[in-house]
């Protein structure tokens, strides 16, 4: 199993250390020749989503990028990565790769004064660490969508078919439940894709 | 401060790396630098060169136009307050600033004496030249660290050799034997337990970036080369011929800093960099102030 990191901006060496310990290969995307390696997942970090918006674009990675997740390459994307998924911004017409049918409000918490730790339940993997930095939140889901977590009545864990949406950094913990969960859901796709 | 505070704010600067913060002086100037990619905006009234050239005591910015660039863009906002300068930091706390640059750039106002950063709950980042101030600063509270370099004068020669400094110091602790460690510790003038996490993890404990002199895509490169974890770049922006195209390529030169060939295309066409003065022409060393 590979799991493609996409490092264009922000904590994605976070996410490698997390998988490396969990025994699963990771490597960087950087640019668009990256895109050709064979891999079975991939991670969008936290960072700023304007700044990796920006680039997916003017890398010319965004169309194909796209259409990976489109076609169900499994997906995890934290904070930035989750505003890059979303398919609406609240009060904010810009939106990036739009996968992931949901409206999320950047800066949600305000500045970092705002940013705050908690630790709450998180889908079926029971009670997780969670960092909010400038973080996102969840403002509404579509049909489909199964939320995973809330935090003081707001969504901040989704998933809709093979991507996981989250609005605080697990990559930033000690605690790798929710990278397990994810590499189990890119394990399951790999098996079904043999199938 | 508690524990969970300073993870949340050395977190932030992790969330800040591979990326470039910029100088910036007006709203407008915030939002083409946020268009073109900046992680972040340091919010100042002048930028290091026109400090440099006009002379005289340097202060913290007028909170108004901090405001009015808040405003502007979506991403984090800097500013700068005097070394030592406490009670400037406590305003810009007031007006939630997402991080503090105890800043040399800026004339000191205590020639002993940091702000103990400890108090606040806003983040800190401050410069440094070699790794005894980088951890005599992280601490003090600093969550995030810079080169010094030397501000406004689109000169690198000072952000590499306080880059290379400190990676040739972290170096040495990790070839230490342990017992070597206590003598280390006295010599750097820091804490032994710092000194023994650099030992042991081969790193400062928080995010390093480069800064002071940086002007063009290849700078970028350079710094990132040499274990720049992301740069600043002040005056070298704004002070070239074409802002915009310019910011732009330094954003993508510090993603793929490691392909000399996407390095060569951006550095084409960029108009005419920041002109610059050498070292050795400049009378004010903006890095001695602070140890």
């Amino acid at each position: 199993m590979l799991i493609a990191v996409m490092a264009l901006q922000g904590a994605f060496i976070e996410h490698e250390k997390v998988l490396n310990k969990l025994g699963v290969k990771a490597f960087e995307i950087r640019q668009k020749k990256d895109l050709e390696r064979d891999f079975d997942g991939l991670i969008l970090p936290g960072g700023e989503s304007t700044v990796q918006g920006k680039l997916l674009r003017e890398l010319e990675m965004y169309d194909e990028v796209k259409k990976m997740i489109e076609d169900g390459i499994p997906v995890l994307g934290t904070c930035a990565g989750l505003i890059l998924l979303a398919e609406k911004l609240f009060e904010d017409n810009t939106s990036h790769l739009a996968t992931l049918p949901v409206t999320v409000k950047r800066n949600a918490y305000g500045r970092q004064i705002g940013s705050f730790y908690t630790e709450q339940n998180f889908g079926n993997i029971g009670v997780v660490p969670m960092t909010f930095i400038r973080a996102p939140y969840i403002e509404s889901v579509s049909n489909g969508v199964e939320v995973l977590a809330k935090v003081n009545g707001n969504i901040v864990g989704v998933r809709y078919k093979n991507q996981i949406g989250i609005s605080f950094h697990p990559e930033l913990d000690n605690d790798t439940k929710i990278h397990k969960m994810f590499v189990d859901m890119v394990k399951n796709f790999k098996l079904r894709k043999a199938a | 401060m508690d524990y969970k505070r300073y993870e949340l704010n050395s977190g932030l600067a992790q969330m800040l790396k591979g990326g470039v913060i910029m100088d910036v002086t007006t709203p407008e100037q915030a939002e083409i630098a946020e268009k073109a990619g900046a992680c972040a905006v340091m919010a100042l009234e002048r930028i290091p060169a026109d400090i440099r050239a006009a002379g005289g005591v340097s202060r913290m910015s007028d909170p108004k136009m901090i405001k009015g660039i808040q405003k502007a863009v979506s991403i984090p906002v800097m500013a700068k307050c005097r070394i030592g300068h406490f009670a400037e930091a406590q305003v810009l706390e007031a007006i939630e600033i997402d991080y503090i640059d105890e800043s040399e750039v800026l004339s000191p106002a205590d020639d002993v004496y940091h702000i103990d950063k400890t108090k606040f709950k806003v983040p800190f980042v401050c410069g440094a030249k070699d790794l005894g101030e980088a951890l005599r600063r992280i601490n003090e509270g600093a969550a995030m660290i810079r080169t010094k370099g030397e501000p406004g004068t689109g000169d690198v020669v000072q952000a590499v050799r306080h880059m290379r400094k400190m990676q040739s110091e972290i170096s040495r602790l990790v070839s230490m034997r342990e017992d070597e460690l206590f003598n280390a510790a006295k010599e750097l003038q820091v804490p032994y337990e710092l000194v023994m996490y650099v030992h042991e993890k081969g790193k400062i404990p928080v995010v390093n970036f480069a800064a002071g002199g940086i002007a063009t895509p290849a700078d970028a490169a350079l710094m990132m080369q040499l274990g720049a974890e992301g740069v600043f770049v002040g005056s070298g922006i704004f002070k070239s011929g074409n802002p915009e195209k310019r910011a732009r390529a330094i954003v993508q030169a510090v993603t793929n800093y490691n392909d000399p060939s996407v390095v060569a295309s951006l550095s084409e066409d960029l108009g005419e960099a920041m002109v610059g003065i050498n070292e050795q022409e400049i009378e004010l060393l903006m890095a001695e102030r602070g140890k």
